[in-house]
């Protein structure tokens, strides 16, 4: 009597495990469905989610998966980047007009880095680096680095971070190369947290604000995301606002243009509640008082940063100016930002240094 | 059977609360870094014995972690290879200890803490091998925007900028630790209630600086004790790069207050300072524009008793220096002040008593008010004044910092 008492437990118990297991399977064969958790342990492997349909590294977005681009982006020494959204079927995020907007849980933010063989001709081909996602779960952002095999076939999660030695031919037709740090999530944090929580960067209205080929044509992207269900509470696009595009006259003055690039360069840190908060210097583009943004600013911690440079930005002087010092240098400890650049970024320093040189006292 | 399970669960326990320990070998880097990413609150990391090569800078950010090595001179994180990140090891979670290892060569700063409640460091070296260099990192320990920050049996060599820095941080106590051969060997920026004591500064450019800077979130700076503290022979060329706040403070300089209020300075020996022992000077002296209406440039409330005073002054260096050299002579007084107070707060001409500047009982230590402002606009009108008995007097002792959830 005993001896079948126990059984029966041991008979239900396996049953629920079958079922269980049936329920995984279930999930895990269908094909078609973006697969998202927002608990539980992360895929290892980046094909798990379904993000993409066809060969993995074509990137071919699946039903839901929205490609984007921001009007001016982050350098990170040359690298493509390709930018997807997903959210949960009748999830929407929040807009906001200065913020990131409030997402639901479920969105995913999918990011793939990769280095062109021939930046004169996309045609050539190019390496996949790595893919980071940024999953909104109920407790905030969960950063994901899934790092990409050589044969191109596959990502891994990489927790602790790495480099790949990368070479190309660059748009001047010479050859470069450059040692590529895969961040570990700390250093994502680096730039990702506000005021202890992590947050995304880009997905802001005035970086969002531009018109993106889509396979089916051209469109406005916040307008695109308000169709497709993935945006609430939006304005029409021309009452929302824009940031410049660096290199394109046509969107900004000099000035609009390099605020928007040290925007979206430097401010994700040097903001009141970023991680270089401490230094006083803030490079938001909302932010209207010269010395905050640094003109005539004392430096705080900047060590040898200061290059023997007394201020920030001297006002018509980019070559007395710390700004520009620290943005030229390839120096760990000197050059600014941190991470993720080992490069200088040569094609936008003539702006910051044509900016400063605008600038009157 | 019973009892080889309680073994058995005693010994997972013991495994699970002290982690394995990371060695040095090739891949060491990334070991450490995944294990600081993936301990769990209230655990230990422990390293080896030996040398980790890093390349790196490494970080920390998960709570009440201890990062603990076999000792300052065995367990060595050498950055001497370091191509990328700022500094050779940043914590931004609270309730983390640094104990028992050293950073060395870090191509920032070796240390940086940011945000953290509670942060601990005992036992831990911050060294540049190649002795005072510009090239060196800025700050060896930099525990910054934090609160209950405790700092004891900690040495730092080499620091570019300090050696031992406490910036814009609340309730701090740095004790029994030794900083030698930095530009400043500790000080303390922007910080409310802080406890300096039991520590050697020595042959630094400056030994101890207690400091308040405009244009930073946090402000104000206030409420700082210095007490039986050796600071003797601060000699060291200033090799901070220029353009830093303290590229401006003088080759030999034992104390220095700037801007700072109610500071009160007891039982500490100051001698072999060759500018001079204790200099408290407004922020104007660093000749420097200040633009931030809300900050107040200059040191109030400051209480100098009961010192051990010996010989120094012989040599005064940097601009300040020149200006004593020139008006004072040498060697130059045992304790120095600018003489610049606020206009705006005096009551018939005088400050209120708790703003002024007392010294007392501090045997037969010399002082002179240098009248700075009039060195810089009317120097044919400088009035020096060597009168100690205008500074007679004392203020209220301050508190002892007490440093929340330790015991």
């Amino acid at each position: 009597m005993r001896a079948t008492k126990w059984a029966a437990v041991v008979l239900a118990a396996a049953v629920v495990a079958v079922a269980a297991g049936k329920v995984h399977a279930a999930r895990k064969s269908n094909p078609t469905g973006v697969n998202v958790r927002v608990s539980g342990s992360a895929p290892k492997q980046l094909s798990d989610y379904n993000f993409f349909v066809g060969k993995l590294s074509d990137l071919k977005p699946n039903v839901g998966v929205i490609p984007y681009d921001l009007n001016t982006p982050l350098f990170s020494d040359y690298a493509a980047k390709y930018r997807h959204v997903w959210m949960p079927d009748g999830s929407s995020a929040s807009y906001h007009e200065e913020d990131v907007f409030d997402f639901p849980v479920g969105a995913t933010l999918i990011k793939t880095f990769a280095f062109l063989h021939d930046m004169r001709d996309p045609a050539k081909g190019q390496r996949i680096i790595e893919t980071r996602l940024l999953i909104r779960k109920k407790k905030g952002w969960d950063a994901l680095v899934y790092l990409w095999n050589d044969e191109q076939t596959e990502a891994t999660l990489k927790v602790a971070g790495t480099t790949r030695d990368v070479t190309w031919i660059h748009s001047d037709g010479a050859q470069r190369s450059s040692n590529y740090i895969v961040p570990n999530v700390n250093q994502c944090k680096g730039c990702h947290v506000l005021d202890k929580a992590f947050v995304p960067i880009g997905p802001k209205a005035r970086h969002l604000n531009k018109t993106f080929a889509y396979d089916d044509g051209e469109a406005n992207q916040l307008d695109r995301w308000t169709q497709a269900g993935y945006l609430k509470g939006a304005p029409a696009h021309d009452a929302a606002p824009t940031a410049a595009v660096w290199n394109d006259p046509g969107t900004g003055s000099v000035d609009d243009r390099a605020r928007a690039w040290l925007e979206i360069n430097c401010a994700h840190c040097h903001n009141p509640h970023g991680p270089a908060n401490t230094s006083g210097l803030d490079l938001r583009i909302s932010q209207r008082d010269p010395v905050k943004w640094g003109v005539m600013k004392v430096p705080v911690a900047a060590g040898r940063g200061s290059g023997g440079r007394s201020y920030d930005i001297v006002p018509g002087k980019p070559d007395e100016s710390i700004l520009t010092f620290r943005l030229e240098s390839t120096e760990p400890g000197i050059m600014m930002p941190e991470l993720p650049r080992r490069l200088v970024d040569e094609e936008s320093l003539p702006l910051i240094k044509e900016w400063i040189a605008s600038i009157t006292p | 059977m019973r009892g080889i399970g309680v073994a058995l669960a005693c010994a997972l326990t013991v495994f699970t609360a002290n982690a394995a320990t990371v060695k040095p070998g090739p891949n060491a880097q990334e070991e450490i870094q995944e294990a600081l990413i993936l301990a769990k609150p209230g655990s230990t990391v422990n390293l080896g014995a030996g040398t980790f090569e890093l390349q790196m800078g490494l970080s920390l950010d998960v709570d009440n972690v201890t990062l603990r090595g076999k000792g300052p001179d065995k367990t060595i994180l050498s950055l001497k290879r370091q191509n990328a990140g700022s500094e050779g090891l940043i914590v931004t979670s609270s309730g983390v200890v640094l104990e028992d290892f050293a950073v060395e060569d870090s191509i920032g700063d070796a240390i940086k803490t940011k945000g953290c409640k509670g942060i601990t460091f005992r036992n831990v070296r911050a060294e540049w091998t190649g002795g005072p260099k510009a090239t060196n990192g800025s700050y060896g320990f930099y525990p910054v925007e934090s609160e209950n920050v405790l700092i004891e049996k900690c040495v730092a060599i080499g620091a570019s900028d300090a050696g031992i820095y406490v910036g814009q941080s609340k309730n701090v106590i740095v004790r029994n630790s030794r900083a030698e051969y930095n530009v400043a060997g500790i000080e303390i920026e922007n910080c409310h209630g802080a406890d300096v004591y039991e520590c050697v500064a020595t042959r630094n450019t400056g030994g101890i600086l207690v400091f308040d800077l405009p244009d930073l979130p946090m402000q104000g700076g206030r409420d700082v004790r210095v007490f039986n503290n050796q600071i003797v022979d601060n000699d060291t060329q200033n090799f901070a790069p220029p353009g830093n706040i303290v590229a401006t403070v003088p080759t030999g300089t034992g104390l220095m207050i700037m801007a700072n209020n109610n500071v009160e300075v007891f039982d500490n020996t100051l001698k072999g300072n060759k500018t001079t022992n204790c200099l408290i000077v407004s922020y104007i002296a660093s000749g420097k524009e200040i633009k931030d209406p809300n900050y107040d440039p200059y040191p109030e409330g400051i209480f100098i008793h009961n010192n051990t005073f010996g010989p120094c002054g012989d040599d005064p260096q940097g601009d300040l220096g020149g200006e004593l050299a020139k008006y004072v002579g040498k060697p130059v007084p045992d304790i120095v002040w600018d003489g610049i107070v606020d206009a705006n707060k005096l009551v018939d001409g005088e400050l209120p008593k708790d703003l002024r500047i007392y010294i007392a009982d501090n045997g037969d230590a010399d002082f002179i008010n240098f009248d700075l402002a009039n060195v810089i606009a009317a120097p044919d009108n400088v009035k020096i004044s060597r009168d100690l008995a205008a500074h007679s007097g004392m203020l209220p002792r301050l508190k002892p910092i007490q440093l929340a959830g330790r015991k």
